[in-house]
């Protein structure tokens, strides 16, 4: 191929002949364009209430149709630095079930981590071998490194107490699809409210959508300062209770219960002391409203007493099964592939 | 105060940091990598100042820095004033100007962020000048601009 200086810009040609300049002069639509473009996904609070909105409705396609081969052809590298089971075979499930091949590790242990080699050199070798490589590490920013070192799409599948995004994606996810909305609505956060990275990352991607927060915890879990301010800073209507009681949450449209996490303790006493304080019971749902669903991250402890698994409040189990749906939503955004793509599939499997 | 009373001798061209707290000199010296430098650098400290109680004075010849440069100081000095000095005459007074990011100057007081972990630069944005708020870009976490450690 040589180059002419026809014009401003040079015109390719190919054995001498010109190319149909149609092919490289089209434009496409922009909406279009921006959404062939690859993305990393590294946390919540950078993408607005159009994205967030646009990739529950890429979601519910999945919902509809959870088996395709829209990633045929791709590798998908999942690298998990610290344990998790639910996340990783979620991620893993989806890869699979949109027809990608997965590599990657499950421990730190058997990778060349244990030899020494930094994050980077990581990174960029396994850049190598797949399209988008899924990670969760107990290193806080390790997914926002990697995304600027990376020539592939980073997804943040955790960075220890800081981001969990597919969490949050999928927590929002579930909350359109039981509320029929995500605005105006009032959410009643339970339990570690001081560690849990979920529901910092709620009150984030929540802020566009009007909600109105109650945070229920003990004093040694309450919600840390900068979230309260990060609240009033967006105009995020919030109350603190220390009590947990029907009354309490009678007027909770999504109650959800968070786990009080053992290895986020660095003193046992304290953990101990405050692990059975904030516990759901079925007769604590005497007055809870219709619409009203228990969301839970899990895994649960003892948080949620096993007669509430029967209640039509309930929806935790169901909530897990979102994140399928919604980290398959989460492949297309990283790969570029648009919610047009998606809804015009001929790869789906039936 | 004349010359003869002038405790560093003067300089014919270069700059002049001036109204450094006496405690931050060396600081200000490894901030703008002043031992690497080839002209004559004069550092003293502990004179007597009625702006900082007792000050730090650094005379660099034939060295002018960088807007870049300068704003590199409002995490340790940001009230230093540098003199340019042109045959001998102050022709201009600079101030520091805090920026909105600071790239590999300050480190990040959480064990657990991949910048104490990895061998990399750490970006901070610098969120609330008014009270020397910084947040980390890469864990979120927040510090005090006089509280920092540098790198």
């Amino acid at each position: 191929m040589f180059f002419c200086r026809s014009q401003n810009f040079p015109f390719p040609r190919f054995d001498g002949k010109k190319i149909n300049m149609y092919l490289y002069r089209r434009k496409e639509p922009k909406h279009h364009k921006q959404n062939m473009e690859k993305h990393n996904f590294v946390n919540i609070q950078g993408l607005d209430r159009e994205q967030l909105l646009y990739l529950i409705r890429m979601a519910q396609e999945f919902e509809r149709h959870p088996n395709r081969e829209l990633l045929k052809g791709k590798v998908i590298a999942t690298l998990f630095y610290e344990p998790s089971t639910r996340t990783r075979l979620s991620f893993e499930t989806a890869a699979n079930r949109l027809g990608a091949r997965v590599i990657g590790f499950t421990d730190a242990k058997v990778s060349s981590v244990s030899k020494g080699e930094t994050l980077k050199d990581t990174i960029l070798m396994v850049s190598n071998y797949a399209d988008a490589i899924v990670m969760r590490h107990y290193i806080e920013g390790a997914a926002q490194y990697a995304s600027e070192v990376a020539p592939v799409p980073i997804i943040n599948a955790g960075d220890g107490a800081h981001q969990h995004p597919s969490q949050c994606l999928l927590d929002l996810y579930t909350i359109c699809q039981t509320q029929g909305t995500l605005e105006n609505l009032n959410i009643y956060l339970v339990g570690d409210l001081k560690y849990g990275r979920t529901v910092h990352s709620l009150i984030m991607a929540m802020r566009h959508f009007n909600p109105t927060f109650h945070f229920i915890a003990p004093k040694e879990l309450a919600m840390p300062e900068e979230y309260k301010l990060y609240c009033r800073e967006h105009g995020i209507r919030f109350e603190e209770h220390e009590a947990f009681t029907p009354d309490v949450i009678a007027k909770a449209d999504i109650l959800y219960m968070t786990r009080v996490q053992k290895e986020r303790f660095s003193d046992l006493m304290e953990y101990e002391r405050v692990k059975n304080v904030y516990i759901l019971r079925r007769d604590m749902l005497s007055q809870a409203r219709p619409n009203m669903r228990i969301l839970h991250p899990l895994p649960r402890v003892n948080e949620i007493a096993y007669d509430v698994d029967e209640s039509p409040h309930a929806y935790y189990i169901q909530q897990a099964r979102n994140g399928l749906f919604a980290r398959e939503a989460i492949f297309c955004h990283c790969l570029g592939i648009s919610l047009e793509q998606i809804r015009n599939d001929r790869t789906i499997i039936r | 105060m004349s010359k003869k009373e002038r405790l560093v001798a003067a300089i014919e061209n270069g700059t002049v940091i001036d109204h450094i707290p006496a405690e931050k000199t060396f600081q200000v010296v490894n901030l703008l990598q002043l031992q690497k430098l080839s002209t004559p650098v004069t550092i003293g400290y502990n004179f007597s100042s009625k702006m900082v109680g007792t000050k730090g004075i650094i005379k660099v010849s034939d060295k002018f820095f960088t807007d870049d440069e300068i704003s590199r100081l409002s995490v340790v000095a940001p009230n230093v004033v540098l003199n340019i000095i042109n045959d001998y005459e102050v022709v201009e007074k600079k101030k520091v100007v805090t920026p909105d990011e600071l790239r590999s100057i300050v480190k990040c007081n959480n064990p657990k962020c991949i910048t104490n972990n990895e061998p990399m630069d750490t970006i901070f944005h610098v969120v609330d000048k008014a009270h020397g708020i910084l947040k980390c870009h890469y864990c979120d976490k927040e510090q005090v601009m006089d509280e920092v450690e540098l790198v």
